[in-house]
């Protein structure tokens, strides 16, 4: 073969490679979602994040607003401290509140952004300071048996088994 | 007892001579590498006998394994209601592990195969030496052209691989299946990353192609210069670069996605 031949076969091959690569980054990754890349910050402090990971989104009335760009344990009040970064172009108010919700019954964690009803808004590096925290499931579980078992406890020496109880009586 | 332990002392110190044998072999190829480069034509014609020439069995598997991933997939994921997760599962085991992984494995059978045959029989027909004897270094004329063709071309296959997969499993899931293209696509852009996922996959692919590379060249570099030596350097080829693969994925795995 001619080596004019070879070299645009070879144009070819990698011209190809080029298209794999830039439908895999803008069709089937996050490229695309890079254009808002500058935002500005917040914080928000919450008693327990559950499972939230470091670029979860970060959700108003459902739609994505920005996203978690950093999560540590602030040493003194040992609340988890999440910073998020929202996009420019939106401001919310100064009391508006955070929460971390779940996709779904199984999904992943998010925050949703509440817009309060304030003025004044939340400028960059603000804290968000009305949090509500994950809800953990084994605390959850763990309350409604011991409700349960408070209910249950309260009127009924009966339904108690322990042989010791009723001699007393 | 003398004797077995001596044959246990034998056997270790001919894997050891072997070993630094192949780890110089690599250091050369790596110092001829940049002189391969200023003969560019030679490079480029080493990737379209490596990459071009690979082309159309490394697209019909990747085209196989998107199918066969996408259906096998979606039987366990329609059970929890999470069919249209479909794409990312498939995206992601394709991008971050089976492009380069299935990529390489063939590429050792495809090209890894042909270097071998081709330089053995080369050194079979006592050309290398006859280069040599012309004070042509034939490490630098024959082998580092073709090392920096099976690197260039290597990550480019791998990254046709999982592009063909998932466009297969585009086919299958949106075309065949019926799930709602919008989620399929979606879904993919928000759970897999460019850096984290994809450009580990390729910085995958760019080491595999040296493993392949290299040890195809050095398997025929090293062969005896018989029809039975080249054909046991070619079966080589194929196992020991494929296992070099195997357990180098295994690391790379380890080091890149650790963290979740």
């Amino acid at each position: 073969m001619s080596k004019r031949g070879i070299e645009t076969l070879v144009g070819l091959f990698v011209a190809l490679g080029i298209l794999a690569v830039t439908f895999i980054a803008l069709k089937a990754a996050n490229l695309a979602s890079f254009g808002h890349r500058d935002g500005y910050a917040l914080q928000a402090r919450f008693d327990n994040i559950g499972g939230l990971k470091v670029r979860a989104p970060v959700r108003s009335a459902g739609v994505v607003v920005g996203r978690v760009t950093a999560i540590r344990l602030d040493p003194k009040t040992f609340q988890g401290l999440v910073t998020m970064e929202i996009e420019r172009e939106l401001q919310f108010p100064k009391d508006s509140s955070a929460k971390i919700l779940t996709n779904g019954l199984l999904g992943d964690q998010y925050i949703g952004l509440e817009a309060g009803g304030e003025d004044k808004n939340l400028a960059a590096g603000d804290t968000v300071t009305q949090t509500q925290s994950a809800v953990v499931l084994e605390n959850l579980i763990g309350q409604f048996l011991f409700n349960k078992a408070s209910d249950a406890g309260s009127p009924g020496a009966p339904t108690t088994p322990p042989a010791p109880a009723p001699p007393k009586k | 007892m003398t004797a077995l332990l001596q044959a246990l002392g034998a056997r270790t110190l001919k894997w050891l001579t072997s070993l630094g044998h192949a780890a110089y072999f690599f250091a050369e190829l790596l110092r001829f590498s940049p002189l391969a480069l200023r003969r560019f034509n030679l490079v480029v014609a080493q990737v379209h006998a490596i990459g071009n020439r690979s082309l159309l069995i490394i697209l019909a598997s990747g085209l196989a394994v998107g199918f066969v991933l996408a259906l096998q997939m979606y039987y366990a994921l329609v059970r929890y209601g999470a069919a249209e997760s479909l794409g990312l599962v498939v995206n992601l085991s394709l991008v971050r592990e089976l492009g380069p992984v299935v990529t390489a494995l063939l590429f050792a059978g495809r090209a890894g195969t042909s270097l071998t045959a081709e330089i053995g029989l080369m050194k079979a027909g006592e050309q290398l030496a006859a280069m040599e004897l012309m004070a042509i270094d034939p490490r630098a004329r024959v082998l580092a052209p073709r090392f920096i063709g099976g690197i260039v071309a290597m990550p480019i296959l791998a990254l046709l691989f999982s592009a063909i997969g998932i466009l297969g499993a585009w086919v299958l899931a949106v075309l065949l299946i019926g799930i709602d293209p919008g989620n399929f696509w979606s879904i993919q852009q928000s759970g897999v990353d460019i850096w984290r996922d994809v450009g580990n996959g390729i910085v995958k692919s760019a080491v595999f192609g040296v493993i392949c590379t290299f040890v195809a060249l050095y398997q025929g570099y090293e062969t005896q210069a018989t029809p039975e030596g080249v054909a046991y350097a070619t079966t080589r080829t194929v196992v020991v670069s494929s296992l070099a693969v195997l357990g180098t994925d295994f690391i790379l795995t380890a080091l890149m996605f650790s963290t979740p």
